[in-house]
């Protein structure tokens, strides 16, 4: 079997101002299914354009991001809408919960357009993981900055997806949540083979994976 | 059609503590606004708007006084019953669009069918975006989208259920004058064709000079009403 995510020849530019940023050149990486890896890097190296690549949100100017063996890019959008829902799991630095949903509904609304059964109880269950079960009725706005940045991991968990793609998921949280959250995580790897790559600038959070990917110069190296 | 709601706000007030003691956002506002009518709430920052704008959707609960739509006093409903309220009756549109960056503008759109189940999401949706000169941009995430398509889809997601109330807060905020006042023409003939009320918050008085009434707050008190004498109360704005 294959590797889950194989990234091949990854290159961004940026023109601002008429000055064009080269911000990847060629990255490229594998990731085992049920790996772990941390992303780390200076800021501006790259981290969150290979992320926003990785989740679909950004098109390269070119290589490869193939995802359980088919080509990304060469899916049409429900192939890759379906991806999304059900297969990858994003959490970026904010939070991105609807503002007048609550926790619970922001959940259950993940699990229903990736038309998975029981949505209420999963929502339940996935925030209580979290420590959030008093909180499942509260609209974002109720929510701490780590409290919204959890929920928005269980929005990402809450279809049970293959990958998790995660840009500073701690970086809110005080030591015990962010310990809390990352227990989610790494369990979620060991008991059923989530695939991780979390966005870090914490050396402490890049011990506890497997593996520690750097964006330098444009590249992703193993260090 | 569903009919447009009554928003009815009696003796509303709303204390926060903070550090520096107790802060009355909204300090004894009563206003009644007629189904199917548009108002537009002006006042300096800090004036208590957004805490009215969030008592009226059920977002946040009143210190004191009640908020009904129609004939639900939202200040009285469970949890659920708001939850549902917010979900099925009202449509919302914030100064920031708030779109889930990795769902299309399609699919941020019907967000509020999808969570009641509903199997006609993704045809009204594609409908409403049309609708709104967005039929090219069904497909496309919110990073791929200028600010003024951001804020179209976000009005689309408030307008898919078809809401009795749409309340807006700064919508358009973040835009040029031109794309401002392309929102506002378009939430206005949204409210018509949909039938609802529509309440929005703004700081520009080209913005309200194109809703039906306009009212002002200052220090939490409604202090200024631009609608014709009569039509004002003694204990509230009657617009």
């Amino acid at each position: 079997m294959g590797p889950l995510l194989h990234v091949q020849g990854l290159s961004k530019s940026y023109t601002e101002a008429a000055v064009e940023t080269r911000v990847l050149d060629g990255a490229g990486f594998e990731l085992a299914r049920g790996e772990t890896a941390s992303l780390v890097g200076s800021s501006g190296a790259g981290k969150s354009t290979l992320l926003a690549i990785l989740a679909g949100l950004m098109l390269p100017d070119s290589g490869n991001v193939y995802f359980d063996g088919q080509d990304v890019a060469a899916m049409d959008e429900t192939a890759r809408a379906g991806l999304r829902a059900r297969r990858i799991g994003v959490v970026l630095q904010n939070d991105n919960l609807i503002p007048f949903l609550t926790a619970a509904e922001n959940v259950e609304l993940a699990i229903k357009l990736a038309g998975g059964d029981r949505p209420g109880p999963r929502a339940t269950a996935i925030l209580g993981e979290l420590g959030l079960g008093d909180r499942l009725k509260d609209l974002p706005r109720r929510l701490s900055g780590g409290e919204g940045q959890r929920a928005s991991l269980a929005v990402a968990l809450a279809n049970q997806p293959d990958l998790l793609l995660a840009d500073e998921v701690t970086a809110e949280l005080d030591s015990a949540n962010a310990e809390r959250v990352l227990d989610v995580i790494l369990g979620a790897s060991r008991e059923r083979g989530l695939t991780v790559l979390m966005v870090t600038h914490s050396l402490e959070l890049s011990d506890r994976t497997e593996r520690r990917l750097r964006v330098v110069d444009g590249g992703v190296i193993e260090t | 059609m569903r009919t447009a709601a009554q928003v009815t706000v009696e003796s509303v007030i709303k204390h926060f503590v903070t550090d520096a003691g107790i802060v009355r956002a909204v300090n004894g506002i009563s206003l009644c606004v007629a189904p199917g009518s548009s108002l537009a709430i002006t006042g300096p920052s800090g004036c208590g708007k957004s805490t009215l704008l969030s008592m009226i959707g059920g977002l946040e609960a009143p210190s004191q006084g009640t908020v009904a739509i129609g004939d639900q006093v939202v200040s009285e409903l469970g949890d659920e019953d708001r939850a549902r309220l917010r979900r099925r009756q009202i449509g919302f549109v914030f100064q920031s669009h708030n779109l889930q960056p990795f769902l299309t503008a399609q699919e941020n759109v019907s967000v509020s069918l999808a969570l009641d189940a509903r199997t006609d999401g993704y045809e009204r949706s594609l409908e409403l975006l049309a609708g709104l000169g967005l039929g090219g941009a069904v497909g496309k995430y919110p990073d791929q989208l200028s600010g003024g398509e951001r804020q179209r889809v976000a009005v689309a997601r408030a307008l898919v259920h078809r809401p009795r109330l749409i309340l807006a807060d700064e919508p358009t905020g973040s835009l040029d004058a031109d794309n401002s006042v392309a929102v506002i023409d378009l939430l206005k003939e949204a409210q018509i064709e949909v039938g609802a009320t529509l309440i929005v918050i703004t700081h520009d008085a080209a913005v309200a000079e194109r809703l039906d009434h306009q009212i002002r707050l200052r220090d939490g008190q409604v202090v200024q009403d631009f609608d014709q004498p009569t039509l004002s109360t003694g204990d509230g704005v009657r617009v």
